[in-house]
């Protein structure tokens, strides 16, 4: 044991547990795993019934929507901040049209999801032709949308339309007695279109590719400028599409809905096993990470003695535990110690 | 060309390129845009035994911003970023007003002071945790103050039981009040700003700073301990933050765990960048930090003097911000002036390192070469 001896041996093959720990993919097991445990945990004290996890995606699925569009632009390794000023700004404008100026509804949807895409679109156009950082572009979009929806009006506006009444009570029936509101099935739509593009189409490819290493992406040809305006375009939209679905949940248009969503969006993408630094990650990640954050808040509102200070508390020591996690997985290697 | 004129260029140009230049020129047009609205905007009074004026009052209220930003700019450096200072300041506003608000005797000063002392050590508390997630864990910045930001709310919002929690000590209001006629906040920024920049630029403690941000794997190789330099940033930024926190309280006369040192975080973000110091880190500036806080106060002030609506002011900000931020890219300045002499541009040399013989430029070229590009 004293003398020092030459290793002959070949490298011994990684441990099969070192190797399960390694998997990119750990984190978005331990959420769904997690999921489960804390909602047989919720069925167990509560007795949850089959539309408890049917609400989970109702009452959270504007979050969903929105959480996706984050995650394209997290992919790419930006950031946007401007989600939740551009959801408040969405119900501000469908309010308007609908009720003020009595566009038909469809109409109106149309108009705020191509002000949402434009808005994205003019704070992709800073941060790629301009340089300025996504960090502070999105930031001004932030203050200028928040600022856009409290210009046009000051109140809340109600919405008494007879079709986005009727849109916000349709129910889609679903086996076992549930149902689903048609907010939730755009999300769970919207989920798995993004499914779609990000894996099976060469534009989800170049959102990877540019989050991996934009100057690599750049040499080998792909449109990063494009794909890059494109993504932050693709925010705006998911927002803007956000804005309608929460129009569905509140049946009005509020300047000060949706403040710090974005935060909310982010979380859950984190949660959801996506790096901060782009590359990796998952859609279907984000959606766990959002029923995750929604389940939190469901037991300790079940819960009724725990104020309302502790679904903070919990949403950060979740976060806690799913960032060490996640630096237990991307550990391997010598990584800079950024 | 004169050989006059071409001197006076390359003064403008050395000017021009002055990290401070851009900001001080934004905060003096914005001090001087409120002229024609406010005519007494320069004048300064005394009113109840204290300075008044619109000038005293941005002074008073960039107390904040300009700490937050300052401690900041340190994290900034290093290529971090501390998105849980206005947590911090609920949390450190919460404890010092529960203390005080608890105790029999409000107006002792011992027990203001250790309510103070309390509040900065968890603001210290809450550094340490930044600082060792982002230096000792290897998480990223970003989220790792995110948890802070999402928790340390909540955790206030524990320590006031979820109200407001007022208190009417003399000595705590001094903090947020005036003393020897000037805001006290003046003091304490004056203080932490000279400290802040005699340990940064009188010592190697800055140059280190700026090696960490620059590359912090390249640092520790030569023999920079670069963790313990990340560790102090953010304990230096939590510092500042709960402080920040104290003045806040003592001026209002109360803590809100919900409201205080709300968005703050995004305003110290944007001082700083104004400022000049990049968000990749490697390099910063203190004095631009304090020019960019005292352009957003002074933004905030303009707007509640000249009469904006009120619903109008984050939409009034947000253009200000945007073309500030414009201003500021050199990539945006290059486009204009490429817009604006098109013909310049077209047959322009590469780069400077080029082979441009002046006498094979076109000749538009030759009597306009300012279109010539900076390289940043």
């Amino acid at each position: 044991m004293t003398t020092a001896k030459i290793d002959a041996r070949p490298a011994s093959p990684v441990p099969v547990w070192t190797r399960l720990l390694r998997d990119p993919r750990l984190p978005i097991v331990v959420t769904a795993a997690l999921l489960v445990v804390m909602y047989a945990y919720g069925s167990y004290r509560y007795s949850f019934d089959q539309q408890v996890p049917a609400n989970l995606l109702i009452n959270n699925s504007y979050l969903i929507v929105a959480a996706v569009g984050a995650t394209f632009v997290i992919l790419t390794g930006g950031i946007d901040l401007s989600i939740g000023s551009l959801v408040g700004f969405s119900t501000v404008l469908t309010g308007l049209l609908v009720t003020k100026n009595h566009v038909p509804v469809g109409l109106a949807a149309v108009v705020v999801l191509v002000a949402g895409a434009l808005g994205g679109l003019l704070m992709g156009c800073m941060i790629q032709y301009f340089r300025v950082p996504p960090f502070i572009a999105t930031l001004a979009g932030l203050f200028l949308f928040r600022g856009l929806s409290l210009m046009l009006s000051k109140e809340s506006i109600p919405i008494n339309d007879k079709t986005v009444a009727s849109i916000a009570q349709f129910h889609i029936s679903l086996p076992g007695g549930a149902f689903l509101s048609v907010g939730a099935t755009v999300a769970l739509v919207v989920v798995a279109l993004a499914v779609f593009v990000l894996h099976y189409t060469r534009f989800g490819r170049q959102v990877y590719a540019i989050g991996g290493n934009e100057q690599s992406a750049l040499l080998m040809g792909l449109p990063v400028a494009r794909t890059k305006i494109a993504v932050y375009a693709l925010s705006g939209f998911c927002s803007a599409l956000s804005g309608l679905v929460f129009v569905l949940y509140i049946q009005s248009g509020d300047p000060r809905a949706a403040i710090g969503m974005e935060l909310d969006a982010i979380a859950a993408v984190v949660i959801g096993g996506t790096l901060l630094t782009g590359g990796f990650g998952y859609v279907l990640g984000s959606l766990l990470g959002v029923l995750v954050i929604g389940l939190i808040k469901t037991i300790i509102s079940d819960e009724g003695t725990l104020s309302s200070w502790w679904i903070k508390i919990g949403t950060g020591a979740l976060l806690l535990l799913f960032i060490l996690l996640q630096r237990t997985v991307t550990a391997r290697g010598t990584r800079t110690t950024r | 060309m004169t050989a006059l004129a071409r001197i006076r260029q390359r003064d403008w140009r050395s000017l021009t390129r002055q990290q401070l230049f851009w900001p001080l020129l934004i905060l003096v047009a914005l001090l001087l845009f409120n002229l024609p609205f406010t005519p007494n905007f320069f004048s300064v009074g005394v009113r109840n035994g204290h300075l008044y004026g619109s000038l005293v009052s941005i002074l008073y209220f960039g107390t904040v911003p300009i700490l937050v930003a300052l401690g900041m700019t340190l994290v900034i450096a290093t290529g971090g970023i501390d998105l849980s200072v206005g947590a911090v300041m609920a949390i450190s506003g919460a404890i010092a007003c529960r203390l005080i608000s608890h105790a029999a005797d409000q107006n002792s000063v011992s027990l203001v002071l250790e309510a103070m002392g309390l509040a900065l050590l968890a603001s210290l508390a809450a550094g340490l945790f930044n600082g060792l997630m982002v230096a000792r864990a290897g998480v990223q910045p970003i989220v790792a103050t995110l948890i802070l930001m999402v928790a340390g709310r909540g955790i206030a919002q524990l320590i006031t039981s979820g109200f407001i929690l007022t208190e009417l000590s003399k000595p705590y209001g001094v903090l947020g009040g005036y003393a020897a006629t000037v805001p006290t906040g003046v003091f304490i920024v004056v203080g932490f700003v000279a400290v802040a920049a005699v340990l940064t630029r009188r010592t190697a403690l800055g140059l280190l700073v700026e090696s960490v941000g620059g590359n912090a794997e390249a640092s520790r190789l030569a023999g920079v301990r670069a963790q313990r330099i990340k560790v102090m940033v953010y304990l230096f930024c939590a510092l500042c933050a709960g402080v920040a926190g104290l003045w806040n309280s003592s001026s209002l006369g109360g803590a809100d765990a919900n409201n205080a040192g709300l968005w703050i975080e995004l305003d110290a973000i944007l001082a700083v960048v104004i400022g000049g110091t990049p968000l990749t880190g490697g390099r910063f500036s203190i004095s631009g930090t304090v020019v960019g806080a005292l352009i957003l106060q002074t933004l905030k002030t303009t707007i509640f003097t000249i009469g904006i609506p009120a619903q109008a002011n984050m939409v009034f900000e947000a253009v200000v911000v945007i073309i500030i931020c414009l201003l500021q890219s050199t990539d945006f300045r290059r486009r204009v002036a490429r817009l604006l002499r098109p013909g310049a541009a077209r047959g322009r040399p590469v780069g400077p390192a080029g082979p441009a013989a002046p006498d094979q430029r076109p000749a538009q070229a030759a009597v306009s070469p300012e279109s010539v590009e900076i390289p940043s």
